[in-house]
């Protein structure tokens, strides 16, 4: 149970970056885009921590029988299977292509995905506590 | 009660009526005038009788264009387009108070019209078809415009009206009506009767109606521009035209008189707003007398003037702009006289005053041009404008400057006129489609930058996102950024000013607040003018920060100082990588590569510093080293090409000017030294790494010539292409990059400032979808050359030689920057072309070039109701080949509207369909072709049920487009039967992938001509409306719709590709053409490559030649022509380009718009 709350620190942690790319949308573009050329950089770098965490989380539910738990998971890694799979045509991991990102589209796709997935890794982050702190109370 | 009202159904109209009464009563007084402005009128319609001479018959056609399939030439509608127009134009805009002011011109207008017929009709009995336009009117209706029975029964009511006695009796009605004096009223009632003079003096009061006296009311004429919205401006011009109208044939408006006063008023907005741009064309006479009531009214007009552009009116319009007015007018040219008429068409386009200081001048205008309409008029001029009158002189002056006006406002009026595409089948205009002019105050137009170089889809911006997903149109720009100009004004200066929150540089559209400040016109920040800029280097003058050149011309370019570098300016490097192999060597390039570079190495652009380098590959790759001081060039060979180092770093890029006479050695031997090469493999990959390492400290070009797949190395690919896919209708494959290699390098290659351009020359499957993309992300250019073979492709071998001789000696920029700034609540959305995107509104361009373009999604984030103005700017910041760093900076200044009636008038349709082209390449690659495909289609779908359902309320069958669009669907058709689009054709990949990579790249022009080329008949040429440059003299054929029911076996028919002419010969093709221009006996013994004209003494040669000379002007790369026998093979090539026919594959025109038809009942 303890590993949840690790998994939640992650959980945080992936948001954390995620923020970074939203704000820099509304960020000035002429005074920050140095930063923000970073951080996409730094987005392209983090995505596929995430999915691994992810995955591994996965795999925790699956070995302590959470089949609830798991089964609330499984969309999000069945997503990120796909959208790994139609990722751009990329010799080294990533998933966003640099040339492309700037795209008003896909960058609001982005930004909406992760808004999205923040959303669900925060609501599983509590729903984990919970879980955590009634298994810890029951015992 | 009309139609109109019911599709305006705003509510400000119905507020507006009441007002409108009164206007209509103004009207009465005008009458009185007009039967004394007939003199002026006469002169008017001799003018225009003069004028449209030849034209007429033109016009007696246009009433019957619609059904018939005469010839109808939109320049010439005059007549038919006043009615027409009449309708559309959204008077909604205005407000109550303008309604009014609207009213009665619009009343104006259609009597006025009608009243020019009756004069036409008096003079000349011929001349009555064309009155006939008014009747022309009711045959409208197949037409099926909302307005358009509004506007009959208007054109007929007024021409009652006319005919009779430009009735007492109506005065009186109108009287009461009026809100001005009540004193006034009588004493102009009883003028009426009288002729001209009665009517000045009621134009005197009419005008204390609204202003306390003449005078005062011009000040606030004045200062309502200044310092007034459009709407301010529309009324005051309004007033002025009351006091306008009795001099010109406001006559018209007597006759208004009971019945037609409530007419008027009915007709109120739709009338006005459309005839307003309408009446405009056809009444010389009405649109004069506004016109000098008017100042903004004048500039407008003047504006359309330059928009219509076809008939001589246009001529003169471009020609005085306003602010001289005074000058001009004294001059006497028409442009003056003309701006008049563009009241009008101010009236159909509120965009009113834009706080211009040029204002006054025009305001002086319109005074002047009001004398010059009533010249008889004595007491007028005298009572209180004596100062404006004096100028004014003759009536000579007056009648042409009448004349002129005619052919303005139609444009406006033509650009929304209905058109029903399965009825109408004469859609072309006689010359290629000219870029619509933004309707914007001839101040800001004559300033605004060239379409050629700044275009936008929507000339009238809509003003919220909403507006514009209601319009169905996609708002974007095209720009030429780096094209050639003829004259570019360069400014050198300490500080280059620019806007200090946004760091937009100082343009034309800015506004002076003082001598000392200045606003942005992007983001409306007040900025100071530095003491620097208070100087006019110009005219050496101080304190006139307005006239300098940065805020008079709206394309210039800044010397930049170091505050701009990043660097010091590099001095220009090219590369050339050159693939020697086996295949190479079996296409031959490499000779005539050497010989056209020896022949042009002092025409590279450059200065002492140019560097050059070469560097050929195989399987291995060989570096040259050209060190001064060598006795021959020595070659380097580097065999390890998984980890390619450059063996010597400083003698491969050599000084050019140093090194000249190795680097000529190096040419003339190359070609020898691998003729005897066997080796097949490529290894394109590491050739590629090593000329990225070898540019990586200065930038510069890498100039890639490839004739085969690399297969070595990183970035090896294999073969895609599937030969039996490749008129698979089910969806092409691979039409994406195979690896992100060269995709990666071509962005390292953009950080270190190296463009690299590819030429590709392949006989089989080279996947340029994945080569491509060295070119793409470094900001290069893409040339290809299919089945390309020195001895059993001529055609291509010329081609290649052509363009490169001009790859050679074009301008080049390095480490170069776009940035794209628009009017606060415009968004940039995406980008098209060859570039990197560094930020949402910057461009990394390692290499410009002046023959690439750029296409720019936009979106529109916030309403933009607090301005009447959008502007647009491209600064490109770039290192010249000369290595002085230079800002290019374009301003583009469009009105904003927010009818959706403004926004179709103002529609771009090749800018639009340019612009969905670039959207569908994407979305083909992103998604799928068939995706892109249903895309386009639905874009017309889209549009035709957009305009259904929003502008014209009549429910009538059929497709109806406005007629700005009306080439909409033909143009989309010829997109998806383009190779980078079509299904069911065989297109090999690499063919379709150029395309592709074409559409991203190439100018709007080049692109229309390519996509949609232009048919002209030759052997049957007059001198009919031919152009005399210099001692030339160039036909002007007209334009032919790409059906080959245009074509006939006995004529000669030219068309223009873009990069090919063909030259298709009927079988029954007169002897004399043939023997003349082709110089052969008959048509039997024409050869069958033919590729040139020969120069023939004979006068239809040089008619041929002058006229094709002249279609080469301007275009970058020389075009080649194909003579095209009808029974040769290569007949498919040209009826390929026969878009609006059937092929095996695709449906006719006809058929396509059946389908749109069918998906809009779904």
């Amino acid at each position: 149970m303890m590993v949840l709350l690790l998994i939640i620190a992650f959980d945080e942690l992936k948001t954390d970056y995620k923020n970074p790319i939203d704000q820099c949308n509304t960020l000035n573009p002429t005074v920050e885009k140095v930063k923000k050329i970073k951080r996409v950089k730094i987005a392209l770098k983090l995505v596929l921590p995430e999915y691994l965490i992810h995955f591994f989380f996965c795999v925790m539910f699956f070995c302590a029988a959470e089949w609830l738990t798991l089964c609330l998971n499984l969309p999000l890694l069945a997503y990120h299977v796909w959208r790994y799979m139609s990722r751009p045509v990329m010799s080294c991991p990533g998933l966003y292509d640099p040339t492309t990102i700037m795209n008003a589209d896909i960058l609001a796709f982005c930004q909406k995905e992760g808004w999205c997935k923040l959303a669900f890794y925060l609501l599983s982050f509590f729903y984990y506590l919970y879980g955590m702190i009634y298994v810890l109370v029951s015992s | 009660m009309y139609p109109p009202t019911g599709c305006y159904g705003a509510p400000p109209q119905q507020q507006s009526y009441p007002t409108i009464p009164a206007h209509s009563t103004p009207a009465p007084h005008k009458a009185p005038i007009t039967n004394s402005a007939h003199s002026a009128n006469y002169y008017q319609s001799n003018h225009q009788q003069q004028q449209h001479h030849h034209q007429l018959p033109q016009h007696h056609v246009a009433p019957s264009q619609y059904s018939a399939p005469s010839s109808s030439v939109p320049p010439s509608q005059p007549h038919p387009t006043l009615h027409s127009s009449v309708p559309p134009p959204s008077n909604a805009q205005y407000n109550q108070q303008q309604h009014p002011p609207y009213a009665t011109p619009g009343s104006y207008y259609g009597q006025q019209s009608y009243h020019s017929q009756q004069q036409q009709q008096q003079q000349q009995p011929n001349l009555v078809p064309a009155p006939a336009g008014g009747p022309g009117a009711p045959l409208y209706p197949i037409v099926s415009y909302p307005s358009a029975p509004g506007s009959s029964q208007y054109g007929t009511l007024s021409s009652s009206q006319s005919t009779s006695a430009p009735g007492v009796p109506p005065t009186q009605m109108g009287a009461p009506l009026h809100q001005y004096s009540t004193s006034r009223p009588a004493p102009t009632t009883a003028v009426q009767p009288g002729y001209s003079v009665a009517p000045t003096s009621q134009l005197g009061p009419t005008v204390n109606g609204q202003g306390s006296t003449v005078h005062q009311h011009y000040d606030q004429s004045h200062q309502a521009s200044l310092s007034y919205d459009s709407y301010g401006r529309v009324t005051h011009s309004s007033g002025g035209a009351d006091a306008d109208r009795p001099p010109s044939g406001t006559p018209s408006t007597s006759v208004h008189s009971s019945p037609g006063h409530h007419q008027g008023v009915q007709y109120g907005y739709v009338a006005n707003s459309g005839a307003s741009s309408a009446s405009a064309t056809t009444s010389g006479p009405a649109a004069a007398p506004l016109s000098s009531s008017s100042e903004d009214d004048d500039d407008d007009e003047e504006e359309d003037e330059e928009a219509g552009g076809d008939t001589s009116s246009s001529s003169t319009g471009s020609a005085s702009p306003v602010p001289n007015s005074y000058d001009s007018l004294e001059g006497g040219n028409y442009p003056d006289s003309m701006p008049p008429s563009n009241d009008m068409t101010n009236q159909a386009a509120p965009y009113g005053s834009y706080g211009y200081p040029s204002m006054e001048p025009a305001y002086q205008q319109g005074p002047a041009s009001h004398t010059d309409s009533s010249p008889s008029h004595d007491l007028y001029s005298q009572s209180s404008y004596q100062q404006y009158s004096q100028p004014f002189p003759n009536l000579s002056q007056l009648s042409a400057a009448l004349g002129g006006l005619s052919g303005v406002p139609e444009l406006e009026v033509e650009a929304l006129r209905p058109v029903n595409l399965l009825q109408e089948r004469n859609l072309l205009p006689p010359r290629p489609l000219e870029a619509p002019e933004p309707n914007l105050s001839p101040d800001l137009k004559k300033v605004n930058c060239s379409p050629h170089t700044f275009r936008c889809t929507l000339t009238s911006i809509p003003q919220t996102q909403a507006l514009l997903n209601k319009a169905r149109l996609p708002l974007g720009l095209l720009l030429h950024p780096f094209r050639d100009l003829q004259q570019l004004p360069v400014i050198t200066s300490n500080t280059i000013v620019r806007c200090r929150s946004c760091r937009t540089y100082i343009n034309p559209f800015v506004t002076f607040l003082d001598q000392r400040r200045w606003k942005c016109n992007l983001c409306y920040r007040v900025n100071d003018v530095p003491d620097e800029f208070m100087y006019n280097p110009v005219t050496r003058s101080y304190g006139e920060p307005h006239k300098r050149p940065e805020v008079q011309n709206s394309t210039v370019e800044f010397i930049a100082s170091s505050d701009y570098m990043l660097r010091p300016p590099q001095p220009a490097a090219y590369l050339f990588v050159l693939d020697v192999s086996h295949n190479a060597v079996e296409a031959g390039y490499l000779k005539y590569f050497c010989e056209l570079l020896l022949d042009n190495l002092d025409k590279l652009p450059g200065d002492t510093r140019t560097r050059v380098g070469f560097l050929t590959f195989d399987n291995t790759i060989h570096f040259y080293n050209l060190q001064e001081g060598l006795s021959q060039p020595q070659m380097l060979v580097v065999s390890d090409i998984d980890d390619v180092f450059i063996p010597s770093h400083d003698s491969l890029m050599v000084n050019l000017k140093e090194s000249k006479e190795l680097v000529k050695d190096l040419l003339t031997s190359l070609p020898a030294m691998f003729s005897q090469s066997r080796e097949t493999h490529s290894a394109l990959g590491p050739a590629l790494q090593a000329a990225f390492k070898l540019m990586s400290p200065t930038g510069g070009r890498v100039t890639v010539f490839q004739t085969q797949l690399p297969t070595l190395g990183a970035g090896a690919l294999q073969s895609r292409e599937d030969p039996n896919q490749r008129s698979s209708t089910k969806g092409v494959q691979h039409l994406g990059p195979a690896t992100d290699f060269y995709k990666k390098l071509a962005l390292d290659c953009s950080g270190q400032q190296i463009g690299v351009d590819l030429f590709l020359l392949s006989s089989q499957y080279a996947d340029l979808a994945s080569l491509s993309c060295i070119s793409k992300y470094s900001a290069g250019s893409i040339f290809y050359y299919p089945s390309f073979h020195y001895i059993h492709n001529p055609a291509q071998l010329e081609k290649f030689q052509r363009d490169l001789e001009r790859y050679f000696t074009r301008k080049i920029g390095f480490e170069a920057v776009m940035r794209i700034r628009c009017t606060k609540g415009l968004s940039i959305h995406t980008f098209h072309g060859n570039f990197f995107v560094r930020s949402t509104d910057l461009l990394s361009l390692a290499n410009v070039n002046p023959d690439s373009a750029f296409a720019v999604q936009m979106s529109i984030e916030d309403s933009l109701a607090d301005s009447s103005l959008a502007c647009f700017q491209a600064a490109l910041l770039y290192t010249s080949s000369k290595g002085k760093r230079r800002i290019r900076v374009h301003t583009l200044c469009l009105p904003v509207v927010n009818q959706l009636s403004d926004v179709y008038a103002g529609a771009d349709v090749q800018a639009v369909t340019c612009l969905l082209a670039n959207m569908a390449i994407d979305r083909s690659i992103s998604s799928s072709l068939s995706d892109a495909r249903d895309a386009l289609v639905n874009a017309v779908v889209d549009l035709v049920s957009a305009y259904k359902s929003n502008v014209s309320n009549l429910q009538q069958s059929g497709l109806v487009v406005p007629a700005a669009m009306r080439l909409f669907p033909v143009y989309i058709l010829s997109l998806l039967k383009q190779k980078a689009l079509r299904t069911g054709t065989s297109t090999r990949l690499d063919e379709r992938v150029f395309a592709m990579c074409e559409f991203k790249t190439q100018p709007l022009q080049q692109l229309m001509r390519m996509v949609h080329p232009d048919l002209y008949r030759l052997d049957n040429m007059s001198d009919q409306g031919a152009l005399h440059l210099n001692d030339t003299v160039v036909p002007q054929p007209h334009l032919l719709h790409l059906s080959a029911e245009r074509l006939s076996r006995d004529g000669a028919f030219l068309m223009d590709c873009g990069y090919v002419f063909y030259l298709w010969i009927g079988k029954c093709c007169s002897e004399v053409f043939i023997r003349d221009v082709l110089g052969c006996p008959n048509y039997a013994s024409i050869p069958p490559n033919m590729s040139h004209i020969p120069e023939l003494e004979t006068p239809l040669s040089e008619r041929v030649r002058a006229f094709l000379d002249w279609l080469q002007d301007n275009r970058a790369f020389s075009s080649m022509i194909h003579i095209v026998k009808d029974d040769a093979s290569a007949k498919a090539t040209f009826f390929q380009h026969l878009v609006e026919d059937r092929s095996e594959s695709a449906s006719s025109y006809y058929e396509f718009l059946q389908h749109i038809q069918q998906q809009m009942s779904k």
